[in-house]
């Protein structure tokens, strides 16, 4: 696991806060998704921010540009995943599957100029068509205090699982 | 006096029904939910038919490896220290073990965990074994190596294999799929690639659903208007406009043996080599520079079709490879009637460029896989399929009769699975 800790002399104008406060962050953001308000939850994204899931097992620095995730958004490809899952047209959510979403082991791994790095272990339930999987991880943040409320730069999840055996498919947001 | 139609025999199985007099193809939807029948394929398809394995740039070098399940059956797929490729069944001749059991790597030989039996990479029983135990001569006949896959044939670098000793050639089984798999591999003077994080997931459904559904044009607008939305302003134009053009251009083309591709000019953008506004200059650059490359080293003619054609192929029994938005290749084998092992990879070339890499394997994720816009939908097209099935006693048939009597029907029509079915048909149903 690569975790980035504070860089002696990195230029951060990002203040750090107290972990409760991300903690607090991340089970708002967590409630947003289960209740589906999908809207709000995208509010909390900074423009031009990035939403990856590399492929289950992959290395925590995996690069989009040269192995084959699951899912890499940018912020307009982002907007467009909550357009499409906000659609009856979405047939993978549509009836809407029930989704618990848990986040534990929440850690402050260190200040960059773009913001504060957090990551959070996840445990996250989907229910859809009388049968329930669990999708299992890590959750890697940068989070950054713009106009007095906490924002995401990006999100990156990581799967600790060999493949999607039988999850099938990552259309919710894990 | 109107013309007479001249009576074509009606080809009648229990399972598919082929009536061109009445213009009516069928299915048994018994066909894809009972036991008995996938027991039955097992024996007759996947132990007969040449089945993917893998792509000879999954192993670079000498001595790598890696392990791989293909129709239920848990192989190494290797190189040996000079190099040459085996399959072998990852079974320990001894008790029965899996010999490797990492997912890739490189080694000069495999140790089974169990008792300590070691082979050379070249499947060779190398174990010294204590005086007394065992006659002198002991393995010296072969009995104890690591056991071949009775086949291993490759195509352009694409491995195959066949459980089968007695099988025509790879060559001759992937009769005219072997035109539209050298689109695939000549589109790069320096080769194509598997890229790195291939996509592994399972449906629950059966493997013929999926089949169908890899090169069904028909359903792309009603399952993915999502897609074609966010393509249109992605694209900034209509896609669904460039779809309905397309139909007209369109060809479903029947490769013999069962193999099948539909070719048409979709609205996306092509990595090789068809611009979209959105990659920008930058892209439309790029782009030109491919084309130029691919006419001076093909010739106009097939560089266009590689350019501006879209295909998506499938190859009897289980294999898909789409050259589409980007190229996927992927196989999905049965693990029982009602559940597929879904394994998808991206194909690129050589050495392609970072910028020209991320655009392609963006367009990947954009449609394709577990998290991509369409392809969730298609899983839930396929599981609802399945479990409607559940009815067949009642409700038995699968209708696939679009454009059956067209001269040539096109991506939107369903001849591409009539193919298969017809194949399908001749080895399953007892003359």
């Amino acid at each position: 696991m690569t975790e980035v800790m504070m860089k002696p002399g990195a230029i951060t104008t990002e203040p750090v806060l107290s972990r409760s406060e991300y903690e607090d962050f991340l089970y708002h953001e967590a409630a947003l998704l289960d209740a589906w308000r999908l809207d709000e939850w995208l509010e909390l994204f900074v423009e031009g921010a990035t939403y990856e899931v590399p492929t289950a097992g992959a290395p925590d620095d995996a690069d989009s540009s040269e192995s084959l995730f699951y899912i890499a958004d940018d912020y307009f490809r982002l907007r467009h995943r909550i357009k499409r899952l906000n659609s009856k047209q979405a047939h993978s959510e549509w009836p809407r599957s029930k989704t618990l979403h848990t986040v534990t082991n929440v850690r402050i791994l260190g200040a960059e100029a773009d913001g504060v790095r957090v990551t959070s272990n996840f445990v996250t339930y989907r229910t859809k068509n009388d049968v329930t999987h669990t999708f299992v991880g890590r959750h890697y943040y940068v989070l950054r205090k713009t106009d007095d409320k906490l924002c995401i730069v990006s999100k990156r999840s990581m799967l600790d699982m060999d493949n999607l055996r039988p999850q099938g498919r990552v259309s919710i947001i894990v | 006096m109107a013309t007479l139609l001249k009576a074509v025999p009606e080809k009648t199985g229990r399972w598919v029904v082929e009536d061109r007099n009445k213009g009516v193809f069928k299915v048994a939807r018994e066909a894809f939910v009972s036991d008995a029948i996938f027991e039955k394929e097992r024996e007759r398809i996947f132990d007969k038919c040449w089945l993917y394995l893998g792509h000879a740039t999954e192993l670079k070098e000498a001595n790598d490896y890696l392990t791989r399940n293909v129709a239920g059956r848990e192989l190494i797929f290797n190189r040996d220290r000079k190099g040459s490729y085996n399959a072998f069944f990852n079974v320990c001749p001894h008790r029965g073990a899996m010999v490797a059991r990492e997912k890739c790597g490189s080694a000069l030989g495999f140790k089974c965990f169990y008792h300590g039996w070691a082979f050379n990479n070249n499947g060779k029983f190398a174990t010294r074994m204590g005086e007394g135990f065992y006659p002198e001569d002991f393995g010296k006949d072969g009995s104890v190596d690591l056991v071949r896959v009775p086949r291993l044939e490759e195509y352009r670098g694409f491995y195959f294999i066949n459980f089968d000793e007695g099988a025509v050639s790879l060559e001759e089984y992937l009769a005219d799929s072997r035109e539209i798999i050298d689109l695939v591999a000549d589109q790069s003077p320096n080769g194509m690639e598997i890229i790195g994080g291939g996509q592994q997931y399972s449906i629950n459904a059966n493997w013929k659903l999926l089949l169908e559904n890899s090169f069904d044009g028909y359903h792309a607008e009603d399952t993915h208007a999502t897609y074609f939305e966010y393509l249109s302003d992605y694209i900034g134009g209509a896609a669904n406009d460039d779809l309905s053009a397309a139909k007209v251009e369109s060809r479903a083309i029947d490769l013999k043996n069962g193999h099948a591709v539909i070719e048409g000019k979709a609205p996306w953008g092509r990595p090789i080599a068809r611009t979209i506004p959105s990659w920008g200059e930058d892209g439309a650059a790029d782009i030109r520079a491919a084309r130029a490359e691919l006419e001076a080293r093909l010739g106009v003619e097939k560089a266009h079709r590689i350019a501006d054609g879209d295909r998506n192929m499938g190859i009897f029994p289980s294999l898909v490879i789409n050259d589409i938005m980007a190229i996927t290749i992927r196989t999905f084998h049965p693990v029982s009637s009602g559940l597929i092992h879904v394994n998808a990879w991206a194909m690129g070339p050589v050495g392609e460029p970072r910028l020209q890499r991320k655009r392609r394997l963006d367009n990947f994720l954009e449609f394709l896989g577990p998290g991509g816009f369409a392809t969730p939908d298609d899983v839930e097209a396929l599981e609802s399929a399945h479990r409607g099935y559940g009815n067949a006693k009642f409700a038995p048939w699968n209708d696939i009769s679009r454009g059956l009597l067209k001269d040539q029907p096109t991506n939107f029509d369903e001849e591409q699975m009539r193919c298969f079915w017809r194949e399908w048909a001749r080895r399953m149903e007892d003359q």
